[in-house]
């Protein structure tokens, strides 16, 4: 066990912003929450799952909702608490620990100030470790998990408990919910118990994202060879360095959809081409997929090593693309059906990190 | 015999220099001086008045526009700034986050007094959050005067397309504090993103003070100047509101310098669509004029420390100028990010003094005409000469391919001090021009700026077309430009925005929109 204190919101923020590969909602706003709570309830102990009682309740939290509207609509932190109650209350079970669901993005911090907030453990781990837009898009559906039963709730009191038989139709009933509730709620979904994290979840999610801030910090200073030992660390490659030539987007079915076109800063014959749906999904280098989801593709400015986010890019940034690997726990059966290429509507093949 | 009144005064303020030109119709430069701003830029402004004055018909003249970095000394220094109460209307929404929470500790203990978030505001959908707590406006109000505040900022949820919340509040407070209480709305100064824009409503409030001394002293000197004319301020975007108007919304004028100085280019120049750098003594901007008004940023804009989202010209930035230091000798050649700024004029080594800066560069590789003496940097080696304008032009070429928002080739206006450093020919660039009177292109830039009107607002596109909700926002934009003063029959479009929501039923899309035409 070990304790999360404001000091530790920076490279965590950092981190999360690099997991959400161009996407997941900024965490800028889910940063100055979590620093609130901190201050206002004091640190958080970050657990194992297996540290807890194999048999007692996890309850997770996360922020479902329109980034747009939550610009405007600021969370308060009772609506997490809300959202987690009301499962527990349904469930008839106190909960023993808070856990993330989507570390990545603005979900990964949120978790925390509801931690703080309730005088909880936070549980080191997620089912995504990085941003996906669907809450179906997790190692519990994998596992054969139920999402539901889930809350969702409002900042108002207004709360809702849904049965449900899949996880895609937990997804559609929650989406359909905050619609009503103003686009900028929380979800508490996968009830689990601490045996069931143990065994199913991604472990040690939210100390990865730190690291990751913490070895970007480094990179962003400067540092002697930070950029190689944060490449060895996390596995990962450059795959392309390039300028943004190009940049399509469009609204569809609620997903922002986006061409990248970079074109390389040493050869003017090569390019990259990256496909964005809310998150970079697929990369490819002069036509051939280099990388492909859920593995991570990551654009860090080619000057601050800051990671550039869909919203924000623009032409003529200069863009270091990265591959990062998904978590291992990605790699098992379904995997492909669900968060593959063709999951996206991608007609190609799933491409492995070179060894 | 009367004599028509057909010429405008435009001044600049900026860090180093106060510029004023005198304008005619036709836009014809009649006459311009640089002067030194001063320790009270009034005085500069004044000074600089007397000089662009001398020979010039007075009574000619109509009307005088201003653009100056006072409000945004203020805030970068957190010198004369108001202390402020924040109304935050938005519970039970947003209490994870409290009013200040980013800002730096001096800044926020120096403005803001007392804050509080009460009920009310509004959902993405129009709906009220809550109701709004009128017994709570009355009580931060009197708070305010307890704790010797000068100005509250009111901020409320979705206030940009639903602003009742923030008119009442108003009302309440002039009806408890007395009509002349100064009140800042957030719907009147940002756009959407509640943190950024209660952040600048804040900061507006604790610019009043600063800003009604501008007015009036630039007023006060117009008028020992025998002109008593219409006075205006160029705001952000380089178009312009009435002195009063300034005097209220002080936090739009926060970034006029650079939009003045590329507005000024694209009129001197008669080119709607290029590539603008500015050169100055210690750094350089590239911007970019889209059909005659510089793009804006959409990142955030940090002032002071403070997060904002104003619309601010789309800038990049860098330590290249007249002045910057040239250190080492061949092989370990480092230009800048050092400058000897505007001492340049005694520093550098072609005027006898003992730095060698990009100027000496600049005249030793013929690309400097008309100031120094080419005979004291003879002995500078003609590698290094080579050398350093190698990294200067590549620079620019980097900073301009940047900021360019297409692969084809535009053209360069090169304006400023510095502008001599541009070589003839950039790389990407269809044509380098350096118009007339280019050393003043900012003061020009006010004295030709147009009124406007913007509009942003979420529509919802399966309720009615996407071509009535961009009528509709059309219009609104228009009539916003002829209330700011345009002439009815010259405003026309010049930008519109489209930002689809994602996850927003009803086809969701925020829709920006602005309007702007010559003073009627």
């Amino acid at each position: 066990m070990k304790q999360l204190v404001a000091e530790d919101i920076e490279a965590l923020c950092l981190g999360a912003t690099l997991l959400g590969t161009g996407g997941g909602g900024d965490p800028y706003i889910a940063k100055l929450v979590a620093q609130q709570a901190l201050e206002t309830y004091g640190p958080v102990d970050v657990v194992d799952a297996s540290e807890l009682d194999p048999d007692a309740l996890v309850l997770t939290v996360a922020i479902i909702g329109a980034p747009t509207v939550i610009l405007e609509k600021i969370p308060a932190g009772t609506e997490f608490v809300a959202a987690v109650r009301a499962l527990a209350s349904y469930l008839g079970k106190e909960p023993a620990a808070i856990m993330p669901i989507e570390v990545g993005g603005l979900n990964t911090l949120l978790p925390i100030s509801t931690a703080a907030e309730m005088g909880l453990p936070v549980v080191n781990a997620d089912s995504m470790r990085r941003a996906f837009p669907q809450i179906e898009m997790t190692v519990f559906t994998l596992a054969g998990l139920p999402a539901g039963p889930l809350s969702v709730a409002d900042e108002k009191g207004n709360q809702c408990v849904f049965e449900t038989t899949t996880n895609q139709v937990a997804e559609t009933l929650a989406r359909a919910a905050v619609i009503q509730l103003g686009l900028a709620n929380a979800i508490s979904c996968y009830p689990l118990t601490a045996g069931q994290i143990a065994k199913y979840a991604i472990q040690g999610s939210l100390t990865y994202a730190t690291d990751l801030g913490r070895m970007l910090q480094d990179v962003k200073a400067h540092k002697e060879g930070a950029w190689e030992h944060f490449l060895s660390e996390t596995g990962s490659f450059e795959a392309f360095t390039g300028k943004v030539v190009d940049l399509d987007r469009r609204t569809t079915d609620g997903f922002a959809r986006s061409t990248i076109l970079l074109e390389s800063l040493h050869d003017a014959a090569a390019t990259m081409r990256i496909e964005v749906q809310n998150e970079n999904l697929i990369a490819l280098v002069d036509g051939e997929p280099v990388i492909t989801t859920p593995n991570l593709i990551c654009l860090l400015d080619a000057e601050t090593y800051e990671p550039i986010t869909t919203e924000a890019l623009a032409y003529g940034n200069r863009a270091v693309v990265i591959a990062m690997p998904c978590a291992p726990e990605w790699h098992q059966a379904g995997m492909l059906e669900l968060v593959g290429p063709r999951a996206f509507g991608y007609d190609l093949d799933f491409v492995e990190m070179p060894k | 015999m009367t004599s028509p009144k057909d010429l405008r005064i435009g001044i600049d303020v900026g860090g180093t220099n106060t510029d004023a030109v005198v304008v005619d119709d036709k836009g014809v430069v009649v006459t311009s001086v640089k002067t030194a701003t001063t320790k009270d830029p009034i005085d500069g402004i004044r000074d600089a008045l007397g000089k662009v004055l001398d020979g010039v018909d007075r009574t000619r003249i109509a009307k005088a526009m201003l653009g100056t970095t006072h409000p945004a000394n203020a805030i970068i220094q957190r010198i004369g700034l108001d202390p402020v109460a924040v109304l935050r209307l938005a519970a039970p929404s947003s209490l994870g986050v409290r009013p200040g929470a980013a800002w730096p500790t001096d800044i926020r203990t120096t403005v803001m007094r007392t804050s509080s978030i009460i009920k009310g505001g509004h959902e993405y959908n129009g709906a009220e959050i809550a109701p709004l707590d009128e017994d709570g406006v009355k009580a931060l109000a009197a708070d305010a005067i307890a704790k010797g505040c000068v100005a509250i900022a009111v901020s409320a949820a979705f206030s940009p397309a639903s602003n009742e919340h923030e008119l009442r509040t108003r009302e309440i407070i002039l009806a408890e504090l007395g009509p002349d209480f100064a009140v800042s709305l957030s719907h009147e100064v940002g756009s959407l993103g509640l943190l950024e824009r209660e952040n600048a409503t804040v900061l507006n409030a604790s610019l009043l003070s600063v800003a009604n001394g501008v007015v009036s002293g630039f007023e006060a000197a117009l008028l020992e100047h025998q002109l008593d004319i219409e006075s205006y301020l160029t705001q952000n975007d380089g178009t312009l509101m009435t002195a009063s108007e300034a005097g209220r919304f002080p936090v739009l004028t926060l970034g006029s310098g650079p939009t003045n100085s590329m507005r000024g280019a694209c009129a001197l120049a008669g080119v709607m669509d290029a590539l603008v750098i500015d050169v100055g003594g210690t750094s350089a901007d590239v911007g970019i004029l889209v059909d005659g008004f510089p793009r804006e940023s959409s990142a955030a804009v940090e002032v002071g420390g403070v997060r904002t989202n104003f619309r601010m010209p789309d800038l990049i930035s860098m330590g290249l100028g007249g002045g910057t230091i040239v250190h080492g000798d061949l092989g370990s050649m480092r230009c800048g990010p050092d400058s000897v700024g505007y001492d340049v004029v005694t520093r550098a080594r072609c005027v006898g003094g003992d730095t060698l800066t990009l100027s000496d560069i600049s005249l030793a590789g013929g690309r400097l005409r008309g100031f120094g003496d080419p005979a004291k940097v003879a002995d500078v080696p003609t590698e290094l000469v080579d050398a350093a304008l190698a990294w200067v032009d590549e620079q620019v070429s980097v900073m301009c391919d940047r900021m360019k928002s297409a692969r084809a080739s535009v053209p360069l206006l090169v304006v400023g001090g510095g502008a001599h450093l541009v070589a003839h020919s950039v790389p990407g660039i269809s044509e380098v021009l350096r118009p007339e009177h280019y050393s003043v292109a900012n003061a020009y830039g006010a004295a030709i700026a147009e009124a406007s009107g913007t509009v942003d607002r979420v529509y919802s596109y399966d309720t009615s077309s996407r071509e009535a909700c961009i009528e509709d926002a059309r219009g609104h934009a228009v009539n916003a430009a002829i209330r700011a003063g345009a002439h009815p029959d010259r405003v026309r479009i010049t930008t519109v925005t489209e930002v689809p929501m994602t996850y927003v039923p009803g086809g969701g899309c925020r829709v920006m929109v602005k309007a702007a035409g010559p003073l009627a």
